[in-house]
């Protein structure tokens, strides 16, 4: 038991740090660069990346492991997952519009834009590969969405800053956005050495 | 026949050159980043791309007046998991070496932005064979990008090109250049250079 708390531990922490999502495995950039101009759109963006990586991670799992695989269809994995994150997207929109008009102003907005993001099927597929447990797919999610917002709030905090900088004309907009990740992503390898998996 | 091909090259064309999704519209970043490590995945993952963007947009278009309007990107995504699940399965079954190193990147064609933004900005309203064409030309400007990322990454980190030494034993790899920080300084240092050549047109 104590052997599996560790084991939890270093997935929890090399996918927020040494694996991040962005930095490492270079999904969910599109979004990276749209988003990450401003803070607090940054960190709405987040939470909804979170909540969503988290949910698809806890319906995908039963259905992989339950009924795709006991019937050897694995190959449909693809096509389920997408349809999966798709109509889960589409229900928490339709809910949160109808029950909470706080809650779809702050996250609402970023939904739609969730379901073509990679992070949320790549989360899913790297899950997949690695043959993780129910309970590590969970960890792995949750892990891997902070490490998300944690790239895209820090670097629209650096962007914010960017904003009087001299930039030359072709280097601005994603151009430097790619560079600045560039820098990040060497900072985040430095912790590669203390966690692997 | 003459002016049928010229449309098709001017379809091809414009999705190549004009509306080059990498480098204007800034679409399929995430899956160009991951595979250009070394030039054999990075064209692996080309044809991939190509074969999945020319039949869906293809295929989109030929069911075109038949798809319900409220519902059609779950239709785009049921056409392009299907194309995609074919490539991985095709890749699985004859070059499994590759399709491992790929890992879940094939997959990942179909959240690749551009799949997608064909099928809704060109296919849903074109007929079938310009249609087809703007997939694939749209698709050849994906993979013109990647083989330019790919190349400078694998000489730079490996100092060979397509597995073959090409620069000799004086050559200290650059290590980073194959990691994920050569991946961004790349394709940054790219997108300058793209924007400032095509500035003009």
């Amino acid at each position: 038991m104590h052997l599996d708390f560790v084991n939890l531990f270093i997935i929890f922490f090399a996918s927020i740090i040494t694996q991040n999502m962005v930095l490492a495995n270079f999904l969910g950039l599109c979004p990276f660069v749209a988003v990450s101009t401003e803070i607090p759109t940054a960190l709405g963006m987040g939470a909804a990346v979170i909540f969503v990586m988290c949910m698809t991670m806890a319906l995908n799992w039963p259905i992989n492991y339950l009924i795709l695989v006991p019937l050897h269809v694995e190959y449909l994995q693809f096509l389920i997952y997408i349809m999966v994150i798709a109509a889960f997207v589409q229900i928490v929109e339709v809910f949160i519009d109808r029950y909470s008009s706080i809650l779809y102003v702050s996250l609402g907005v970023f939904l739609p834009l969730i379901t073509v993001n990679c992070a949320i099927l790549g989360v899913l597929l790297i899950a997949t590969l690695r043959n993780y447990s129910y309970v590590q797919g969970l960890v792995y999610a949750v892990g891997s969405g902070i490490g998300w917002t944690l790239a895209i709030v820090a670097m629209a905090g650096i962007r914010q800053k960017l904003r009087y900088s001299r930039i030359p004309k072709g280097l601005q907009g994603p151009g430097i956005t790619m560079i600045i990740a560039g820098i990040m992503a060497m900072a985040f390898m430095g912790f590669s050495g203390m966690v692997n998996i | 026949m003459g002016l049928g091909q010229s449309r098709a090259w001017k379809v091809f064309f414009e999705g190549f050159w004009k509306n080059n999704a990498l480098f204007r519209m800034m679409l399929g970043i995430c899956s160009s980043l991951a595979v250009t490590n070394s030039v054999r995945n990075a064209v692996a993952m080309s044809l991939g791309v190509m074969f999945v963007t020319a039949s869906s947009s293809t295929m989109v278009s030929m069911i075109r007046t038949i798809i319900p309007p409220r519902i059609r990107m779950a239709v785009f995504m049921m056409v392009i998991s299907t194309f995609t699940i074919v490539v991985d399965r095709v890749l699985k079954a004859y070059y499994p070496a590759i399709s491992a190193e790929l890992g879940p990147y094939v997959g990942l064609i179909i959240t690749n932005c551009i799949v997608m933004g064909r099928a809704e900005a060109y296919a849903i309203s074109n007929p079938v064979i310009p249609s087809f064409f703007d997939g694939l030309g749209v698709a050849c400007g994906y993979s013109f990008t990647l083989l330019i990322l790919a190349t400078v990454r694998e000489i730079l980190g490996f100092g060979s090109f397509f597995g073959l030494t090409v620069l000799g034993s004086w050559w200290t790899p650059w290590v980073i250049m194959v990691m994920a920080p050569g991946a961004f300084f790349v394709l940054g240092l790219y997108i300058w250079v793209m924007r400032t050549i095509t500035k003009g047109n």
